[in-house]
């Protein structure tokens, strides 16, 4: 029950490489993107925010056939990818990766919003008389401040991504070694007749990570929020 | 020197107010909703003048006709508001040496002594803000102002928010502020006997407008 065949390791091994490169990539873009919706107010807002939540809402095949149309082989933004900086996404582990990152991104951003709207602007006040640019007042206290916001929302996404099943599997197929995930070896195992406990064996390890990341986000956050209350 | 002659509309309150003072301490005094922290905050950058200047030390902050307005974080300027402000996430000794970081400054370490010493703030460096008493805040936030090397130091109700006893404690250090740190000090209160200490001359605010100005003597013809 307990021998993990090398198909099942490199299906875990892969999810984790695919989920911490959606992350890692993600964030900054989260980052930035969570600062415009708390802290600016510009033309389209209200849409810009719509977007960013539609994978949320939206089919999840959906979303994974509209990337297979625009970052394709003959998609819009795929096809230039491809012919001027060689990087492919589709049947790929990139685009597994490209998957993961738009449909974990709302589950990201919202976290970093949110702890960002709760920085209290009277602090990036104090910095900006103390002759901080707008830049490095983002850097020195908003972003700090904002920390517990941004692991939470870092923990969030990749539990998200190391999960996401339907736009990956419709983006970039299910390809064992290139872009079968734990979620997509899952679905080929229940398919074939004895697949029952390989099957069994992956789900279990999708709760440990899953239930990991959730004690990880919880460590982080009461970490940085005791750090920032002062104490 | 600080010279001053603006206007602002805020909602239905407009303010307007013209003065030059070459004190060391220019008081503004007046009830709540007089303008005081309007006044104070355009000084300090963070609200622009719908029309005006503004000149700080021989340097034109604002001037609305030539279209001027120095951000707030290039005036050099201090500013110690009512409620201390300092950065939760940074010791007392960051909190102290943020200012000379962001403004790009060399260390000073007998600048720093001085105004450590001046403020009895030596035991705290290593403490959190979060573990101080208001009183203690407010020396640390003023120590901070301070070591920014400000050319003017805004100081708005810096003790309203402490009782009796801790005002008295803070009192004598904003004295020896005045006495001894060389930096012009715009004083904001609603207390003329707080001013009668501190101020060299007084600017009176009144719905938005300035009543009187001149010495200190000015607070007790009444407004």
């Amino acid at each position: 029950m307990f021998e993990i065949s090398p198909t099942e390791w490199t299906a875990i091994l892969l999810s984790l490489r695919v989920a911490v490169i959606a992350t890692l990539v993600a964030t900054p873009f989260g980052i930035a993107l969570a600062w415009l919706l708390a802290r600016r107010d510009f033309w389209g807002k209200s849409l810009v925010d719509a977007v960013v939540h539609l994978p949320l809402v939206l089919p999840p095949v959906v979303t994974g056939y509209l990337l297979l149309l625009t970052f394709g082989k003959r998609g819009l933004v795929g096809g230039w990818l491809a012919d001027h900086l060689g990087i492919v996404f589709a049947f790929r582990w990139t685009g597994a990766a490209l998957a993961c990152g738009v449909m974990s991104f709302p589950l990201l951003v919202r976290p970093i919003r949110l702890s960002i709207e709760a920085v209290d602007r009277r602090l990036e006040q104090a910095a900006e008389t103390l002759g901080a640019a707008p830049w490095r007042v983002f850097a020195t206290v908003t972003l700090p401040l904002a920390l517990p916001g941004v692991l939470a929302g870092m923990v969030l996404g990749f539990a998200k991504a190391i999960g996401e099943f339907g736009a990956t599997i419709t983006f970039v197929s299910n390809i064992p070694g290139e872009t079968q995930t734990i979620s997509s070896a899952i679905y080929s195992l229940i398919q074939t007749p004895d697949g029952d406990t390989a099957a069994a064996r992956l789900v279990i390890i999708s709760v440990v990570l899953a239930v990991g990341a959730l004690v990880a986000a919880e460590v982080f956050a009461r970490r940085a929020t005791a750090r920032l209350h002062g104490q | 020197m600080l010279r001053v002659d603006i206007q602002k509309q805020l909602g239905e309150f407009s303010l307007t107010a013209s003065f030059t003072s070459e004190g060391r301490v220019t008081g503004l005094f007046g009830a709540s909703g007089s303008g005081k922290t309007s006044l104070i905050n355009t000084i300090a950058g963070l609200v622009r003048p719908d029309r005006g200047t503004i000149v700080i030390d021989g340097e034109t902050v604002d001037d609305t006709a030539a279209g001027i307005h120095v951000p707030t974080w290039r005036r050099r300027i201090g500013y110690v508001f009512q409620d201390a402000r300092l950065f939760p996430h940074l010791d007392i000794r960051q909190n102290l040496d943020y200012g000379r970081r962001m403004n790009g400054l060399t260390e000073d370490p007998a600048q720093h002594k001085r105004v450590v010493d001046l403020l009895d703030i030596g035991a705290l460096l290593d403490r959190r803000p979060g573990k101080l008493s208001g009183g203690e805040r407010q020396r640390v936030a003023l120590g901070r102002a301070l070591l920014s090397k400000p050319r003017l130091l805004l100081l708005d109700e810096p003790l309203g928010a402490l009782d009796e006893s801790r005002k008295l404690e803070i009192l004598p250090y904003l004295v020896r502020l005045r006495d001894e740190a060389g930096v012009p000090m715009v004083y904001v209160s609603h207390d003329a006997a707080e001013l009668r200490q501190l101020a060299t001359q007084i600017v009176m605010l009144r719905r938005g407008q300035v009543t009187a100005f001149g010495g200190v003597k000015v607070l007790t013809a009444g407004g």
